[in-house]
């Protein structure tokens, strides 16, 4: 079969085409490199698409008191100072570029009266600061990025006879390997999903950006796609993942009907004055502003109402807290038997906003609760309730070129990648995200080629992968990949979910270890043309490896921050803070070790009120004042 | 609660194929897609069909259901009467690669086709000014989501194979009127080209493109019409035609 593989050598190998890949891909092009981009999916459709409420960046349009230094303290304060600080730094001072940079590309972002780009209201947000467009932001993040591909792609064609000729699309082909020679990165193999055909790809830096990891959990907002391949990729690879314990659950997920369960709804319901309320009707989210938000959050109906029209004079409505807090709230209300009939809270627009203004800011969701659930949002409430949203962890990189610690020519960004977003993320940081860092590791990836040219791929290393791919063909008798995928999302769901324990999490890593053992014996039926079930058997593979990576995580951290909640260790500890947590693979299994956060220079510990540092640090790290 | 739904499901590829029956359960509120899930994971381990964010936003699971073109994942199975079958095909105007999964990359190398968007010369990032209501008219276009059922319906292609090459269909129609209508956008030209290199001429308005769209775009009477109207225009009134063009060169459209 090797004779007849089909082969392919560039410089720079993107896998993921959603907002990092295809911003990384248009940098790496633009230092002059050729760059080949593997999509899951068709081109243009990756799970970015899905990002409603906007893209947050302190340009400053809707409050001229934001900047960049406000926008790093929010970050830092909703990731609850588990962030690495670097990378919060860089993409708070560089995402408004960012953002006016796709409007150079075509982008078409909502408008102030004074004709600059809009900005909206966000959890955790201090000041309006999401660009956006309506509530379909990512599709035009997405779309902008697609149509820059086909601009460069057609001066390609101009200038060099050929539109392929620098930058080529592999759509709908899965990465089962990337490949090392001589401890470096040589390029990846995979197979077309339409054919099942087996390729190669030799390139001596290779970018991850392949979102998240949401499949893993039963009840989940993301598509097909988010099964961690990147992250289980690069731990194979001899990456590391950091932080994996963490997981976002959005508070807002639909809850009925069950087909429908999990998708998300967007925080811009909440930012635009949508309400909260449980089955009494009371406005519950008063009850659960934590302490160290006493000061920002109204603590009345009044004041949080009095918010909307005078940002300057109240404090906001606690419906804006953090997503971690919120998710948690609807979690308890739920669980102390103040739920909807179908296990949610409702969320209501409809006696706050004219109907008409809900349907020209929110018309996706109007759309989406008319056709999937019969619910008219102008009229009546939304049920919502949590959903596995995002994963903060992942991929342990260098926050400046996104260059994957412990392997060289591996870099990662957006999703995939730890450390921006702490223990939890604020919404509309992960679009800018995307951009800042996808931007970052195309920049890398060019630096890094520079300096390393091609590293031929080994007929060992070949044979190696194919015989990978072949393997669940070959195999009879053993056990369905969709009936393995259903019980480990039950085991997600039930052990590793929004609230944890030790036993249960102890639990969880026995049942995932014996999914695992099991599925190296996964058969499947037909042949290799576009066959779900031969690409699920390699999807579930990559989930249980996340999987494995986040219960063993969480069972070693003993506290309770961000998107990693114990029963048995509710309050957040100032020496765990110092603590970030290093998944390995062995070959074998994940293993866990500690490694202390990176503490904050001087200049960017000094950007805060010391009062509200303390809420987070301990008493040694006080009065060092910073690291330098 | 469960009730058994009837299905007839399209399998087979370029070569040959033809139609399965299949029952499946369905539950409350369910939609297409989530029974042809059923049957893959229940029934036919190998059914080939695209999706991805099951929430009417990602334009992926495209197929025709009772002969109509529509998304999988917004349709609802309690649309049907109980005891109807319901007939999946792939999308017609696409080759087949296999059951319900169509190569659709026709619609790739149209876009490849339209010049790209095109600010004017010297403008820096930041600095653009623009009214809501001039961008609104883009943005409805810009709202597509690429599911290309306006491909797969319109006529003009999908019972004229040989129309293909000069055709750019009804998306790349609103590509080019988002583009022409784009504030920004300063290259000339783009009526004239819509209608002498991508075959708008060939469109004789039946909207067949804006009913089948799930975005609810006006496809033929926002765009499709108003740069037929002006591409006559500018054909037989040279003063206007000049006009705009000086307009467009100056960047003051």
């Amino acid at each position: 079969m090797s004779s007849s593989l089909e082969r392919h050598k560039y410089d720079v190998l993107v896998i993921g085409a959603g907002g990092a890949g295809l911003r990384a891909a248009v940098e790496a092009r633009e230092a002059g490199l050729k760059v080949a981009i593997i999509c899951k999916s068709l081109f243009g459709k990756a799970h970015t698409v899905m990002a409603e409420g906007g893209a947050a960046a302190s340009m400053g349009n809707a409050n001229s008191n934001d900047n960049w230094q406000v926008h790093f303290r929010d970050t830092m304060r909703g990731g609850k100072f588990l962030n690495h600080y670097r990378m919060a730094e860089l993409h708070a001072k560089e995402s408004p570029d960012r953002i006016w940079e796709l409007e150079m590309w075509g982008a078409l972002f909502d408008r102030t009266k004074e004709g600059k780009i809009s900005q909206r209201n966000f959890g955790g947000h201090e000041y309006p600061r999401l660009a956006h467009v309506g509530d379909r932001t990512g599709l035009e993040l997405i779309r902008t990025m697609q149509q820059r591909i086909v601009a460069l792609q057609q001066k390609d064609a101009r200038d060099h006879g050929d539109a392929e000729s620098f930058i080529k699309v592999f759509a709908e082909l899965t990465i089962t390997d990337i490949l090392k020679e001589n401890g470096k990165v040589a390029g990846a193999y995979g197979y077309y999903r339409e054919t099942g055909a087996d390729v190669l790809f030799e390139a001596p830096a290779v970018v991850i950006a392949t979102g998240g990891v949401g499949k893993t959990f039963k009840i989940t907002s993301n598509s097909w796609e988010g099964t961690g391949d990147g992250h289980a990729l690069a731990l194979k690879a001899g990456a590391n993942l950091k932080d994996m314990e963490f997981l976002q659950f959005h508070p807002t997920g639909m809850v009925w009907p069950p087909s429908v369960r999990g998708i998300l709804v967007t925080e811009s319901v909440r930012g635009e004055g949508g309400i909260l309320t449980n089955s009494l009707g009371e406005r519950f989210m008063f009850k659960y502003i934590p302490d160290v938000f006493k000061d920002k959050y109204a603590d009345n109906e009044e004041e949080a109402d009095r918010w909307y029209t005078d940002q300057d004079n109240n404090r906001r409505p606690p419906e804006l807290l953090p997503r971690d807090e919120v998710a948690r709230a609807i979690n308890s209300e739920v669980k102390a038997g103040r739920g909807t009939e179908h296990g949610g809270v409702f969320l209501d627009v409809s006696k706050r906003i004219p109907a008409d203004v809900i349907k020209k800011r929110l018309p996706s969701m109007w759309h989406q609760f008319y056709e999937l659930a019969g619910v008219d949002i102008t009229k009546e409430a939304m049920e919502v309730g949590p959903t596995c949203h995002y994963v903060m962890g992942g991929v342990d990189v260098e926050p400046d070129n996104a260059a994957a610690i412990g392997v060289p020519g591996l870099f990662a960004a957006g999703e995939v990648a730890g450390g921006m977003h702490g223990s939890n993320r604020l919404g509309g940081n992960s679009l800018s995200d995307l951009l800042v860092f996808g931007r970052r590791a195309g920049m890398g990836a060019a630096e890094y080629v520079k300096n390393n040219s091609a590293n031929p791929v080994s007929q060992s290393t070949i044979d190696t992968a194919a015989a990978r791919i072949e393997a669940p063909f070959k195999r009879t008798g053993g056990e369905n990949p969709y009936a393995l995928h259903q019980e480990l999302q039950e085991v997600t769901h039930n052990l590793v979910g929004i609230i944890r324990t030790k036993s249960e999490l102890d639990d969880a890593i026995v049942k995932i270890a014996d999914i695992r053992r099991r599925s190296a014996s996964v058969t499947v039926q037909g042949d290799r043309k576009f066959n779900p079930g031969f690409h699920l058997a390699f999807d579930l593979d990559n989930m249980l490896l996340v999987a494995e990576s986040t219960a063993k995580s969480a069972v070693l951290r003993e506290e309770s921050r961000g998107g990693h909640t114990r029963d048995d260790f509710p309050g957040m500890n100032s020496t765990w803070r110092q603590v970030n947590h290093i998944s390995s693979f062995d070959g074998t299994q994940v293993n866990v070790a500690k490694k202390p956060l990176p503490a904050l220079p001087k200049e960017l510990f000094d950007l805060f009120d010391p009062h509200e540092l303390e809420k987070y640090m301990t008493p040694e790290e006080m009065s060092k004042g910073g690291s330098n | 609660m469960a009730r058994k739904l009837k299905l007839r499901i399209w399998r087979g590829d370029s070569t040959s194929g033809g139609l399965k029956d299949v029952t499946v359960d369905v539950n409350e509120g369910e939609v297409v897609l989530d029974v042809i899930h059923r049957v893959q994971a229940e029934q036919m381990g190998d059914l080939a069909v695209r999706w991805n964010c099951k929430a009417g936003k990602c334009g992926s699971c495209s197929m025709e259901i009772n002969g109509k073109p529509r998304l999988a994942c917004m349709t609802q199975c309690a649309s049907f009467d109980e005891d109807e079958t319901i007939t999946i095909t792939p999308l017609r105007a696409f080759p087949v690669i296999k059951d319900l999964v169509t190569d659709v990359s026709f619609n790739y190398k149209k876009a490849m086709e339209i010049p790209a968007f095109e600010p004017p010369v010297g403008m820096k990032p930041g600095e653009p000014r623009m009214e809501q209501i001039d961008v609104e008219r883009s943005q409805e276009f810009r709202k597509c989501i690429e599911c290309f059922l306006c491909q797969n319906t319109c006529h003009v292609i999908r019972d004229h194979e040989e129309n293909k090459k000069s055709f750019a269909g009804p998306r790349f129609f609103i590509r080019i009127a988002e583009l022409d209508m784009h504030p920004l956008d300063i290259l000339r030209n783009r009526k004239k080209t819509a209608q002498e290199e991508h075959g708008l001429g060939l469109c004789n308005i039946t909207k067949c493109c804006t009913e089948v769209c799930p975005e609810h775009i006006r496809i033929t009477d926002n765009a499709i019409i108003p740069m037929k109207e002006r591409v006559v225009d500018q054909k037989y009134d040279p003063v206007r035609w000049l006009g705009s063009k000086i307009r467009k060169r100056e960047g003051i459209l």
